[in-house]
């Protein structure tokens, strides 16, 4: 039963999507099309995120350390 | 607070106790003119002009649901311009009117950029409007069920009747829509000696005496001296508007008018001023400005002022401010045009609409009009007010000249209507279904309140927006409505602004309480499926489901 509740849920939260982006009104092709820009824009996102977001945080405690540190 | 008197002239006592406890600079002015402005506080309503309390509400939507609606707009449009350039270059067939082969030289005739958002937008759902009922629209009715090969561009019937589907879009307020036999007895009657058609103008040979006998009537269900019947409630307003002011006079118009008050305004040829809905201050204002400085470039006075109003707007549900309206009007000498096609049969003690409601007297109003098409479950229109302004009317208007009287099995289904609501004729069913009407309209509101949408307008209006504001909801909830076997009306862009798109629910005396349970718990279910309910201070029953339904639901 754990697992109709959970797709279920996982039914309701695409609805959730499709009702509020309102690709809910679109013809079936035009929606695969929206899913997979959307899909890949939201690929491409959490890959940059990864790839770039500990180089550009490192630097940015490196640079600011640098700024304090011969003062303490 | 309020003085129980009922009488207008009552103010001017109220007044100035009033005015000793607010330290005004205005004091001059209170001590000659004894009528108040009511705008001492931001638009709350003044205590002594108002004998019960007047709430409304228009709350506003969290920001992410704003932001959620431009986004679907966004999307909705970019797959728009992707298939009008689809089909402009061939790639799909086009369904829209085109001009024939011949002409495709000539100057076009349809313009089609102008319909993008008919085309793209509306199309896609255009399934969950136009569909044809086949049996009287009471407070149940039947439908013809339709399906669509070709997402929304034709339609083909089943056969299929979908039977007692609830009634919550028709404007039924009384519940006089009905077929019971006994009810139409008299109805019959006429049809049987006068037929259907009158096939002449009123000035022709279209006046019969079923129109003398219920413009008499009517006269004397409002309380006015005349009154004049039309056979159509949106030419009532369009046709007669131009007939009272020409150019040179000044119209001040609500925002939200309904279309009729605003073409008739417009044929007028008078100027037109908009103030802000219901907002007091807007019109006082545009009130001052116009008598300061008069006519555009001569600076001449204006010819006459008039105010347009409703009585119960039908997108919001809002309720008029009539007393401060007419103390404006009184103090800045203009006249008063009040449209209560929703409200007359609707509001008030024994339905006799927004001036009975908020118990003033009928010489208040320059111009009562109003349709028989709501409550009274009719056709037709009327405007009633002073012999000489209906004398004049029917004289003048265009209305009463060219267009085709009012049938009579119709006049005899509004005499036999408002004898009901008068109690004329030896029952008290009227005064129930105005009753009902309220009863059925504080328990819907309450219980919407409740569960936690967000809806607009009075607590007394039995007309019930409820928000959906996104464009996917939509569609979508009209047609799980129907899956439950409930018919609703719902509307978007252009009715309303286009983030507001709503549901609107018009709530009927002839509605039994199974009724409306049935369908607020329909609405809870959806509710909660389509998380429609962004209220931020509703006040559950249950607060400890609320509370759990609200934290699921939240992320």
């Amino acid at each position: 039963m754990d697992v109709k509740r959970v797709k279920d849920y996982l039914y309701w939260l695409y609805y959730q999507y499709q009702l509020v982006t309102c690709s809910y009104v679109l013809e079936p092709w035009e929606q695969s099309m929206f899913h997979t820009i959307t899909v890949t824009v939201l690929a491409m996102v959490v890959y940059t995120a990864y790839v770039f977001v500990p180089i550009h945080v490192r630097l940015a405690l490196e640079f600011f350390s640098q700024i304090f540190g011969p003062h303490w | 607070m309020a003085n129980p008197s009922a009488v207008c002239n009552g103010h001017l006592h109220h007044h100035h106790h009033h005015q000793k406890q607010n330290n005004l600079t205005k004091s001059g002015l209170s001590k000659k003119n004894g009528i108040t402005k009511g705008m001492k506080k931001n638009g709350v309503s003044n205590g002594t002009l108002y004998k019960k309390t007047f709430i409304e509400h228009f709350e506003q939507a969290p920001m992410y649901v704003a932001v959620f609606t431009f986004v679907g707009f966004a999307v909705g449009t970019i797959f728009g311009y992707l298939r009008d350039f689809m089909r402009a270059w061939g790639l799909e067939k086009r369904n829209i009117a085109a001009e024939r082969e011949q002409q495709k030289d000539f100057v076009p005739l349809y313009q089609d950029f102008e319909n993008f958002y008919t085309r793209n937008l509306y199309l896609r759902i255009r399934d969950n409007w136009n569909r044809p009922i086949c049996s009287v629209p009471g407070p149940q009715f039947d439908l013809m069920e339709r399906v669509t090969d070709d997402y929304n561009w034709t339609f083909r019937f089943t056969g299929r009747i979908i039977k007692n589907v609830i009634n919550m879009g028709s404007y039924n307020y009384l519940g006089f829509a009905e077929t019971d036999v006994n009810a139409l007895k008299t109805v019959t009657i006429e049809l049987e000696k006068y037929g259907t058609g009158v096939c002449s103008t009123r000035q022709e040979m279209g006046t019969l005496d079923k129109h003398v006998e219920l413009e008499k009537l009517v006269a004397k269900f409002l309380g006015v001296e005349d009154a004049m019947v039309f056979g159509m409630g949106f030419a009532t307003n369009s046709m007669n508007i131009p007939a009272l002011v020409g150019k040179g006079c000044l119209i001040l118009s609500d925002e939200l008018n309904h279309t009729s008050l605003v073409l008739g305004a417009r044929l007028s040829g008078a100027t037109i001023r908009i103030f802000k809905h219901n907002n007091m201050q807007s019109l006082e204002k545009l009130l001052r400005d116009a008598i300061i400085y008069g006519q555009p470039r001569t600076h001449r006075a204006w010819r006459k002022i008039i105010i347009l109003v409703e009585g119960i707007y039908s997108m919001e549900g809002s309720i008029v401010r009539l007393p401060e309206i007419v103390s404006l009007k009184n103090k800045y000498k203009a006249y008063l045009y009040l449209d209560e096609a929703h409200s007359i049969g609707a509001v008030g003690a024994t339905g006799r609409g927004v001036v009975e409601y908020f118990g003033m007297s009928p010489d208040d109003v320059d111009v009562l009009m109003g349709t028989f098409t709501k409550s009274f479950g009719a056709a037709g229109g009327y405007i009633a007010g002073k012999k000489d302004l209906v004398d004049f009317l029917r004289t003048h208007s265009h209305s009463a000249v060219y267009a085709t009287s009012m049938c009579p099995p119709v006049a005899e289904q509004i005499i036999r209507a408002m004898k009901c609501l008068m109690g004329l004729d030896g029952t008290t069913q009227g005064l129930q279904r105005v009753r009902q009407l309220e009863k059925n309209t504080r328990y819907f509101r309450r219980k919407l309140h409740e569960m936690g949408f967000i809806i607009y307008g009075n607590d007394d209006s039995p007309v019930v927006p409820l928000l959906l504001y996104m464009p996917g909801k939509i569609g979508a909830f009209a047609r799980r409505m129907l899956e439950k076997n409930i018919g609703v009306v719902v509307v978007g862009f252009p009715a309303t602004p286009i983030t507001e798109s709503r549901a609107r629910f018009c709530v009927s005396a002839a509605h039994t309480r199974e009724m409306l349970d049935t369908v607020l718990n329909a609405l809870d279910e959806l509710g909660d499926f389509l998380h429609l309910k962004y209220s931020r201070y509703s006040k559950s029953s249950h607060p400890e489901l609320y509370e759990e339904s609200r934290l699921e639901l939240e992320d």
